[in-house]
């Protein structure tokens, strides 16, 4: 029963306007702002792939890429 | 033939000049007097897989031709005063996006609701004005169905080569009288499609980057090129631009692009013009009756002529000037309150001599009331 | 990501503000395109004027951004002149609702195979700010400072009497539901309404105290209730999300064509 596993938080600095969005709502606390007010993974261990960052995202300016675990249906 | 020979209404003539210009498409709402174009096509697009919609509204009419016209299709509409000015903010978008389309305006009475079963040619300069903004724009007159019909024609020639809308400046009087329509021949007239880009599948294209020749190829929406449109000022690849070099080309281009033809564009007929001494200005259903008296009275040694305009905007200033530089006087004959007259006494080298010879209660302008403006004015000395 | 495939990359980052719902709808909309397997050149998208409309700029299809409150007209030119098209029509809650009202009813009427999508933020955001159709009573906008004395309208109710075949609401907050509404909805054959709760922190947040972009989309998931839910059994004053209508009725440019083989028939 293995889960998704995060291979890697992709984050366009460029697009990301730090509004604070993904930063809100990760379950499990993985994103902060930075100095800069870009978003950056703080905590990438904790991150249990649920995307909602990715797909709640105005700017399209991040990526969940994962390994698929074997209960993952798609 | 015999159905090439029709006994119709102006209305259908315009219709007739649609279909054989290819018209594919129509999107109206019922106006008196214009109510008959849409009338027949909404029988005639289907029967030749045409397509025809009554919208909601004159906006909604407007803007779907505009819609349709982007897939490629040869799109018009028809209305009359207060749709014509609904339809305003959708022509300039027209201009604007460089889109082909035909817009009919069958002219009675206004201003507002008006004098809806009578005649009269009071949207001259809405024509040319009625959108916000610099602009140019092309209007088309016919006093007679044969030419109702050639002129629809070159309407649509117009539209497909100069990306633009053109407005056929119709009246109540053309549009509902019945007389003679001869159909021409398939490949009679001349027939004008948009140029097409031949940019491949994969290479950039864009829509607003004028040829060298000025013409800008387009292409349809659901082909290869996917492009913006807006009727925001633009780059060549459709995208909005505040850039002041970008908005300072555009708007001469859309401006130039006519001005620059406007030998190409002129239309007009002259009738008994061979040393005229009064000149007769005249257009649409007003241009029967000045025709009507010169014909009389150059029978009668009178030296009448006519100038027929049947193409209002872009004002054909140069022609007007030059036909009228031996006149002693000239008349311009319309049904409003000297909106052609204006343009008239701007071109001529003596604009003290144009008189206006107009009526606008509703009646058409007969022979007569010219007859008496012209007898006041030769009683004049002039 | 796959979905950039159908983004006009070079005009990155949009104009939208930060926090902005918006660029939420623009996401689900392109997952759910992408989730349909469609064909670029296939999609037609048509905008009218607006933070909302502005959309059709980033999206690599063929683009149309038209007027204020007529992109529905422009669409059913283009939908009727070439069928096969995929209409796609986002427009914000004043572009469809207000100078636009008219339009949408007449599409929903004719049941056009169109997939109208309302950018519902409940104010004219480009414009800095005024007060929308939709804003309801007591609220906050620069064109009522003393507060809006207008009640607003359901949008799901007014597509139903009017005719759409397909009618869903969901919120940014609610993003794989937006995706799954979107596609159902683009997928349908006839008119759809898929009306999409989006913040305007700017503006509506700051001036009626709604607070920023993750405290609006908070209320979005507190202040709503999926239908058939226990949540909104026990408060039916919670804004209702969910498919409201999903139904077949004859399509309007395939009973055209039907008029068109009789025509040519003679």
């Amino acid at each position: 029963m293995a889960k998704n596993k995060l291979r890697e938080l992709v984050i366009n600095r460029d697009w990301c306007k730090g509004c604070g969005i993904c930063v809100g709502f990760c379950p499990k606390k993985v994103l902060e702002l930075d100095s800069r007010e870009k978003v950056i993974a703080v905590r990438p261990e904790e991150c249990i792939c649920c995307s909602l960052c990715e797909l709640r995202c105005p700017d399209l300016a991040i990526e969940v890429l994962m390994d698929k675990g074997d209960d993952n249906d798609e | 033939m015999t159905n090439s020979i029709k006994f119709i209404q102006g209305n259908e003539a315009c219709v007739e000049g649609a279909l054989y210009a290819g018209l594919e498409f129509f999107a109206g709402y019922p106006i008196t007097p214009s109510t008959e174009i849409a009338e027949h096509l909404a029988g005639r697009l289907p029967e030749r897989g045409g397509k025809f919609i009554q919208m909601e509204d004159e906006i909604a009419s407007m803007c779907a031709i505009v819609g349709a016209s982007l897939t490629g299709r040869k799109v018009m509409t028809a209305t009359s005063g207060p749709g014509f000015s609904l339809k305003q903010e959708a022509i300039g978008y027209a201009c604007m996006a460089e889109i082909p389309c035909v817009i009919a305006n069958v002219q009675r009475g206004g201003p507002s609701t008006g004098n809806p079963t009578h005649v009269s040619q009071g949207d001259v300069n809405q024509a040319r004005w009625g959108t916000h903004g610099d602009h140019n724009i092309i209007a088309l007159t016919a006093s007679n169905h044969q030419d109702v019909f050639s002129i629809t024609v070159d309407a649509f020639n117009m539209a497909e080569t100069y990306r633009t809308p053109v407005i056929l400046l119709l009246d109540e009087a053309v549009g509902h009288l019945r007389e003679k329509l001869v159909i021409p021949e398939k490949g009679e007239l001349p027939i004008v499609d948009r140029l097409r880009t031949s940019v491949p599948k994969g290479v950039d294209y864009h829509p607003y980057l004028p040829r060298e020749d000025g013409r800008l190829p387009m292409s349809d929406f659901g082909g290869d090129h996917r492009y913006n449109v807006t009727g925001l000022f633009h780059d060549m690849w459709g995208f909005p631009s505040n850039n002041p070099k970008v908005v300072n080309e555009l708007l001469r281009h859309l401006v130039d692009k006519i001005d620059n033809n406007i030998q190409t564009i002129t239309r007009y007929k002259e009738h008994c013009l061979e040393g005229a001494e009064y000149i007769l200005i005249s257009y649409g259903s007003s241009a029967r009756s000045a025709i009507h008296l010169a014909q009389n009275r150059r029978n009668k040694g009178e030296k009448i002529g006519v100038l027929e305009l049947q193409s209002i905007w872009p004002f054909p200033v140069e022609l007007v000037r030059e036909k009228c530089a031996g006149a002693k006087a000239v008349l311009v004959v319309e049904m409003n309150m000297g909106q052609v007259m204006a343009q008239v006494k701007a071109a001529v080298d003596e604009p003290g001599k144009v008189f206006l010879a107009n009526r606008i209660d509703g009646k058409l302008i007969t022979p007569s009331d010219i007859k008496r403006l012209l007898r006041v004015i030769q009683g004049r000395g002039v | 990501m796959a979905v950039t495939d159908y983004l006009r990359e070079r005009f990155f980052p949009h104009m939208w503000c930060p926090g902005c719902g918006h660029g939420t709808v623009l996401n689900s909309l392109l997952r759910a395109i992408e989730e349909l397997g469609l064909n670029k050149n296939d999609i037609v998208m048509t905008s009218g004027i607006g933070c909302s409309a502005r959309i059709s700029g980033y999206v690599d299809f063929h683009s149309l951004h038209t007027i204020h409150g007529r992109a529905l007209t422009f669409a059913t030119g283009v939908k009727l002149a070439r069928p096969h098209l995929k209409l796609l029509v986002p427009m914000g809650d004043g572009d469809a609702l207000a100078i636009g009202g008219n339009h949408f009813i007449h599409a929903a009427r004719r049941n056009i195979d169109i997939t109208a999508i309302i950018m519902n933020n409940r104010i004219y955001g480009m414009t800095g700010g005024q007060f929308s159709p939709l804003s309801g009573p007591g609220k906050k906008a620069t064109t009522a400072p003393y507060l809006t004395i207008d009640s607003e309208f359901d949008i799901v109710k007014l597509a139903e009497a009017a005719g759409a075949t397909f009618v869903a609401r969901s919120t940014t907050y609610h993003a794989k539901e937006c995706i799954d509404f979107l596609k159902k909805a683009i997928d349908h054959k006839g008119f759809s309404v898929v009306e999409i709760l989006s913040q305007c922190p700017t503006h509506y947040g700051r001036k009626n105290k709604e607070g920023d972009a993750p405290q609006m989309m908070e209320s979005y998931k507190n202040n709503t209730a999926k239908i058939g839910s226990k949540a909104l059994a026990e408060n039916p004053s919670l804004i209702a999300r969910g498919i409201f209508v999903d139904v077949e009725r004859p399509e309007y440019c395939q009973e055209y064509d039907k008029i068109i083989e009789r025509a040519m028939k003679g």
